[in-house]
């Protein structure tokens, strides 16, 4: 883990954060380098498998300072190892860069994340809703849609982090 | 008044940019799809041209829900995620709680855990392999397989008191411990029902010519596909990725037992039959070593931890029983866990099964994210598929084992 560390180190800076947490190692960069250091850690490190992607919000999480997180989780298909790289991006336009072109499995995953919290992904070749009807106008895992009733989002007042 | 002559019918010229493709659209009620999900077919003939997935039907927002039940509430919604292996769901989400708390589990937990996990892997793979020789038309295998499964749900009720949808599990421990004669049922299951049942099935169809015909190179991946696909479990190893959690990163009691990783190069539909069937030969393997082997002791974690629900008896005569029981049922309560997130995966009989768990720090997960299997398999269907004919679409479909409650959801 520490040359990953390392190659990280060397040609990112202090761009990508490391926190560690019981047995995960979780690199935090900027959305405009992610596919630099997905693509890194992909062709360099050997993290050759995208086990998952996920998004959370982070709308009612104590201490936050972005709305959205993204997260990609990476293993070594030879010897196991795990690595995971967390972006963080914001309203009216979340945007991130599509891992399409690194990984054919992320085509579904970016789809999921898409339709359940409207990041949006550049360059994925097929971004429609997968799991919601295609005239579904809300993102249901945002933490501002309910969990009870049948209302949809535009009923609801925006609920924006003011200070981004 | 003249007749006018009728206009002649328009002819279209053949031009060769004519479309001569047509759409054919397969589900979401079909039976060879046996669960709801929907296909566009661009058909050539019979030939498949292009597949287009339709998935969501069944979608009923099992993450969202998480959000709202506590730790030991959503087992009862992860169990109805892969409906086929309930167990799995449920050891792979108290695994991640449990690597969120921090809570090292008793061995005898431990054990019992493996042994109820691989009894659903069998279950799961004997499900699969039946179904897929049901839709190549072969019913008798099937039959077998079936037959076999009830012995499993046999000895889930009799630990658990429910067949299908157990929720065995809970944090730092077990609903209840298991009795002796569970351990004998495990024992005669393992000795004298599996291998029977396991050899009936080999006998029908290892070297049945048409089960053969219409598996064999068909839907293949690749070892490489399968790494960018993201393919895991039975399909990743069947295309030569010997990737398996159980190995790679030993969770519970695998640790202890003697397994093999079972492998194929091919890549196929009849590589992910065989697979899955070695594999069954190694869960009952791993089963045999660790029911001889259960240690004695508590079930649960130390009642001290504040983390077990206590037992009704503790419960009803104990001033600490009743307070703890308090302390984990009440909202304002409950268990504590850091303010992080991880993410955690166990190797469910489809695959890599993982939770990604954000706490805020309260008695129920912030976010609860699935790594489901089928999700990321059924991805990568359209592309086994191109250039198949259309009769080879059950084979395939039957080969990747596509549960539609944990595609969707």
């Amino acid at each position: 883990m520490s040359n990953t560390q390392q190659l990280l180190a060397d040609r990112f800076g202090d761009f990508a954060i490391r926190e560690e947490f019981r047995d995960n190692v979780r690199f935090v960069v900027s959305p405009d380098r992610l596919l630099d250091v997905l693509s890194l850690l992909k062709n360099e490190a050997g993290f050759d498998f995208l086990a998952d992607i996920t998004g959370i919000d982070y709308l009612h999480y104590p201490n936050a300072t972005d709305r959205y997180g993204v997260v990609y989780c990476l293993a070594n298909s030879e010897t196991a190892e795990r690595v995971y790289v967390k972006v963080l991006v914001n309203d009216p336009e979340p945007t991130l860069e599509s891992a399409y072109s690194l990984w054919k499995g992320a085509d579904w995953m970016e789809r999921e994340v898409f339709d359940m919290f409207g990041i949006v992904f550049d360059g994925h070749p097929d971004l429609r809703r997968i799991l919601m009807p295609e005239g579904f106008a809300a993102f249901p895992l945002r933490k501002d849609y309910p969990l009870r009733g049948r209302g949809e989002r535009h009923n609801f007042e925006p609920n924006i982090r003011a200070d981004g | 008044m003249p007749l006018a002559p009728a206009l002649p019918f328009a002819v279209d010229e053949e031009s060769p940019e004519q479309e001569f493709l047509y759409t054919l659209n397969f589900g979401p009620q079909h039976p060879a799809t046996h669960t709801t999900l929907r296909l566009i077919l661009t058909l050539d003939g019979e030939t498949i041209v292009k597949a287009v997935p339709d998935i969501g039907y069944l979608h009923s927002g099992f993450e969202k829900l998480g959000e709202d039940l506590d730790y030991n509430q959503y087992v009862t919604i992860v169990d109805r995620m892969n409906y086929i292996s309930p167990i799995c769901n449920e050891v792979a989400w108290h695994h991640a709680v449990e690597k969120l708390m921090d809570i090292e589990i008793t061995p005898r937990c431990k054990y019992i855990r493996t042994i109820i996990a691989e009894l659903a892997r069998i279950s799961d793979h004997l499900l699969c392999v039946g179904a897929a020789s049901l839709d190549l038309g072969g019913i008798t295998a099937f039959m077998y397989a079936f037959n076999m499964r009830e012995k499993v749900y046999d000895i889930f009720e009799t630990m658990s008191g429910q067949r299908f949808h157990p929720s065995y599990t809970r944090v730092g421990g077990l609903m209840v411990d298991v009795k002796d004669d569970w351990v004998a049922m495990v024992r005669t299951f393992i000795k004298v029902d599996f291998p029977k049942a396991h050899a009936d099935v080999c006998r029908l169809l290892n070297r049945n010519k048409i089960f053969l015909d219409r598996t064999k190179g068909i839907g293949v991946l690749s070892k490489e596909e399968a790494i960018n696909r993201s393919a895991a479990g039975p399909v990743a190893r069947a295309s030569g990725v010997a990737r398996d959690l159980r190995k790679d990163e030993p969770y519970l009691a695998y640790g202890d037992l003697e397994f093999d990783v079972v492998c194929s190069r091919n890549g196929d539909c009849l590589a992910r039959y065989l697979v899955r069937m070695e594999e069954m030969r190694e869960s009952a393997r791993i089963i045999s070593q660790a029911v001889e082997n259960i240690p004695a002791g508590p079930v649960n974690v130390n009642i001290e931890d504040k983390l077990t629900i206590p037992d009704k008896s503790a419960t009803y005569r104990s001033i600490e029983g009743l307070i703890q029981h308090f302390e984990l049922f009440m909202w304002n309560r409950r268990w504590k866990p850091p303010v992080n997130e991880l993410y955690a995966a166990t190797e469910a009989p489809n695959g890599e099964l993982g939770f990604y768990i954000v706490s805020d720090g309260e008695g129920r997960p912030y976010r609860c994210r699935t790594r489901p299997p089928s999700f990321i398999h059924f991805a990568i269907f359209p592309h086994l598929m191109e250039g198949h004919s259309i009769g080879d679409l059950p084979a395939v479909l039957g080969s990747l084992n596509i549960i539609a409650a944990e595609l969707d959801r």
